[in-house]
């Protein structure tokens, strides 16, 4: 049954030694293309790939301008890029300018910092899981708690910051798509505090999952709207959103949730989400004077695992472990295990990885938790992946359960499921390292949301 | 072999305004589709686009999203396309120029140079790839430009200070975009559209067709007409094709073939 025990710690060493390599390859360039730069060096993490290799099938070179010759912009290796519609160009290259200008801005960063930290109840708690720890008998547990941010999750931390950004921009209004409602959730509470109209697609199938954060949205203001086509969940939220924001340009801020889609949004989240390393980075170090031997973080599209990473990707002794949704098993084929089982691709408005078909369609997927049930993943993981930088491993329906109850009992902590995917294989992690050691699980968000649907899942009929 | 599909395109507008028509590959059959191209031909288009049915089309509208869930559920892929394609030129439909669009994903999962080889072999001209803008467009230019495949360039409505480095290095036609969001029938269309031409005619002489909600024979006239303000070198007819299809699959060809020939009318007559 167990997904979860296949990686074993020697794996978890043997990422260690295989990230010295990439260690000089920042990733943290990876994205910040700087637009003034010379398109041949703008942002493209992976050096040696020359300009002319765009594309695999290459047979000749031609002659191109500039801007034609392969766009370099918010590459993580051949990963990334801006694949979308032309008629949304114009507005990412505003964006990109516009984030850069303010992330360079004092006044910017001193009011986002200001919200995280008397709005979001930032900094989060880096909690010692002791029973946990005692009853495994390994490795130190430590949870980084997103769950108690301000609405529940990390979502708030880059909700806040593109919220901020699209005000200064001169937007009015702006748009989200949303899988178990968190993101929507997040994205209407800072809509309301910022002033702004607030609309939110959300998949049919995951409004009938997440009722009750419909309804949290509806109270904070915003609209939900109720997507019906594909296949009802968070891909077809992300599309709607997409025809929507290409109509209403204008005065309308997409507010992507997670990190992915065109440049530059994987960068742009990612940076506002870096918040959680930053503080369980310095967090740990006061605490144990040493680096945690893993860092453990949940993935759909990838927005908490980016942030839980991104400031020890640098740090090679540090394995970063991303757990994707096995859903009832890989060999099911019900799942939503991009990493697993996905092909290389196009989609969304970024190359990365996909569950496809062998015609190139999107795949259905599946997961027990409407926020990693998405048939993608961010580029940057792609490329952490194709890098052997990071690791990702398929955590099923039953073992995120098994964990959900687990850390209820242990630790009288409810997480979200998404997140007990991470703690799934924490348990195992942990049992397989020494006790001086210490591990992270980011602890994305609380669990309140789903304790009806684990309920029905384990049998039981509540209704709320 | 190679082919020329940007010659093609050029000869198909150098007869006087074109009549460009759009219909969803395989929807609700490939058989029907290769029946629907001839009717428009017979009926004065003058360029056919395919469209290679995805999954999440994300650039369109209600009507054509519901006509590639109906292609899909007909099993309809890249190489019945290809097939359909082969028909046509055997059947002597050689001046014709066809393209395919659709998105980039099926495309790079078949394999660029498979797929580009495929259309210079069976008589595809070009393509036009809605998430692939020209900032982007080196994924599949120099393949394509190998096989003598012309990539279509999109210019919208915000293109703003790059439309003359697009227009100056487009090939075959501009897909000049109308309007703001998804592919659909609407009335009001961009109103810069008379000056986005004119700054595209002062680097090239690539022809101009406007696309996105051209649905009616005056709208084909006032889009055209050389006196007008906006005399754009053709228009491009999608969804409302596609609504005939999906209201009246047996009766659409020829209900096509009526719009098709009004619209050429008010076109001839300007």
């Amino acid at each position: 049954m167990s997904d979860v025990s296949e990686v074993k710690a020697s794996e978890v060493k043997a990422s260690k030694e295989n990230a010295n390599e990439s260690a000089n390859e920042a990733p943290s360039a990876a994205g910040n293309a700087a637009p003034k730069e010379a398109p041949s060096a703008a942002g493209n993490a992976a050096p040696n790939e020359a300009p002319s290799s765009a594309s695999n099938n290459t047979p000749t070179a031609t002659r191109y301008t500039p801007t034609a010759a392969k766009n370099q912009k918010g590459r993580f290796g051949e990963f990334g890029g801006q694949y979308i519609p032309e008629t949304l160009v114009s507005e990412l290259i505003q964006l990109e300018l516009a984030y850069e200008q303010a992330s360079k801005d004092i006044q910017f960063k001193q009011e986002l910092a200001t919200l995280l930290n008397t709005y979001a109840n930032r900094p989060s708690l880096l909690y010692f899981a002791k029973k946990m720890t005692e009853d495994l008998g390994g490795a130190k547990v430590y949870l980084k708690r997103e769950d108690l941010n301000h609405t529940g999750s990390h979502k708030i931390n880059n909700v806040l910051g593109q919220c901020l950004l699209a005000k200064r921009r001169g937007k009015t209004r702006v748009i989200a798509e949303t899988g178990a409602g968190q993101h929507g959730v997040a994205t209407a509470t800072a809509a309301a505090l910022m002033g702004m109209q607030c609309e939110v697609f959300m998949g049919r199938e995951d409004t009938m999952r997440q009722a009750l954060n419909v309804y949290r949205m509806e109270l904070l203001g915003a609209r939900v709207h109720s997507v019906t086509t594909g296949t009802q969940t968070l891909k077809d939220a992300v599309n709607e959103a997409m025809r929507e924001w290409v109509s209403r340009i204008d005065d309308t801020h997409y507010v992507l949730g997670s990190v992915m889609g065109p440049h530059p949004f994987p960068t742009i989240v990612r940076d506002f989400q870096s918040v959680i390393s930053a503080e369980a980075r310095a967090q740990i170090l006061e605490r144990e004077g040493a680096l945690p031997a893993a860092v453990v973080a949940c993935v759909g599209g990838g927005s908490n695992a980016a942030g839980m990473f991104h400031h020890f990707v640098n740090d090679t002794s540090v394995a970063l472990i991303g757990c994707e949704a096995a859903g009832r098993g890989i060999s099911t084929g019900e799942h939503a295990a991009t990493i697993a089982t996905g092909e290389i691709g196009v989609f969304h408005g970024m190359k990365s990885l996909f569950c496809q078909d062998s015609n190139g369609q999107i795949a259905p997927v599946y997961s027990i938790s409407a926020g990693l049930d998405y048939p993608g993943i961010g580029p940057e993981h792609a490329w952490l992946h194709s890098t052997g930088r990071a690791k990702y491993i398929p955590i099923t329906d039953d073992e995120a359960v098994s964990a959900f109850e687990y850390l209820s009992r242990t630790e009288g902590i409810i997480a979200a499921i998404e997140s007990a995917h991470a703690v799934a294989y924490a348990i195992v992690l942990a049992q397989e390292l020494k006790k001086h050691e210490s591990i992270i699980v980011c602890l994305s968000g609380r669990g309140d949301k789903d304790v009806a649907a684990i309920a029905r899942y384990c049998g039981k009929d509540i209704s709320e | 072999m190679t082919s020329n599909g940007a010659l093609r395109i050029k000869e198909a507008f150098a007869k006087g305004k074109a009549l460009v028509c759009f219909v969803t590959g395989g929807d609700p059959s490939v058989a029907q589709t290769e029946a629907y191209i001839l009717d428009m031909i017979k009926a004065g288009a003058d360029v056919i686009e395919v469209g290679i049915p995805f999954s999440d089309p994300i650039a369109e509208g209600q009507v054509i999203q519901e006509a590639n869930i109906r292609a899909l559920a007909a099993d309809t892929n890249i190489n019945s396309l290809f097939a359909m394609v082969q028909r046509l030129r055997l059947q002597g439909e050689t001046k014709t120029p066809i393209l395919f669009m659709g998105y980039l994903n099926p495309i790079l999962h078949y394999g660029y140079d498979s797929f580009f080889s495929k259309c210079a072999i069976n008589g595809v001209d070009g393509v036009i790839v809605a998430d692939l803008p020209y900032v982007e467009k080196c994924e599949i230019a120099a393949v394509a430009k190998a096989y003598g495949v012309a990539v279509i360039s999109m210019i919208a409505p915000t293109t703003a200070d790059r439309i003359e480095e697009i227009a100056s290095n487009a090939e075959g036609f501009i897909y000049l975009v109308s309007s703001l969001g998804v592919t659909g029938e609407r009335s009001q269309l961009h109103a810069e559209l008379g000056q986005t031409i004119a700054r595209i005619r002062k680097v090239t002489t690539v022809p101009v067709a406007v696309g996105f909600g051209v649905h009616s024979p005056e709208q084909a006239q006032m889009l055209t007409a050389s006196d007008a303000g906006i005399n754009a070198d053709g228009v491009i007819i999608g969804s409302a094709l596609v609504r005939k299809i999906a209201a009246s699959p047996q009766t659409a060809g020829g209900e096509i073939a009526v719009l098709l020939n009004k619209i050429k009318t008010k076109m001839k007559n300007l």
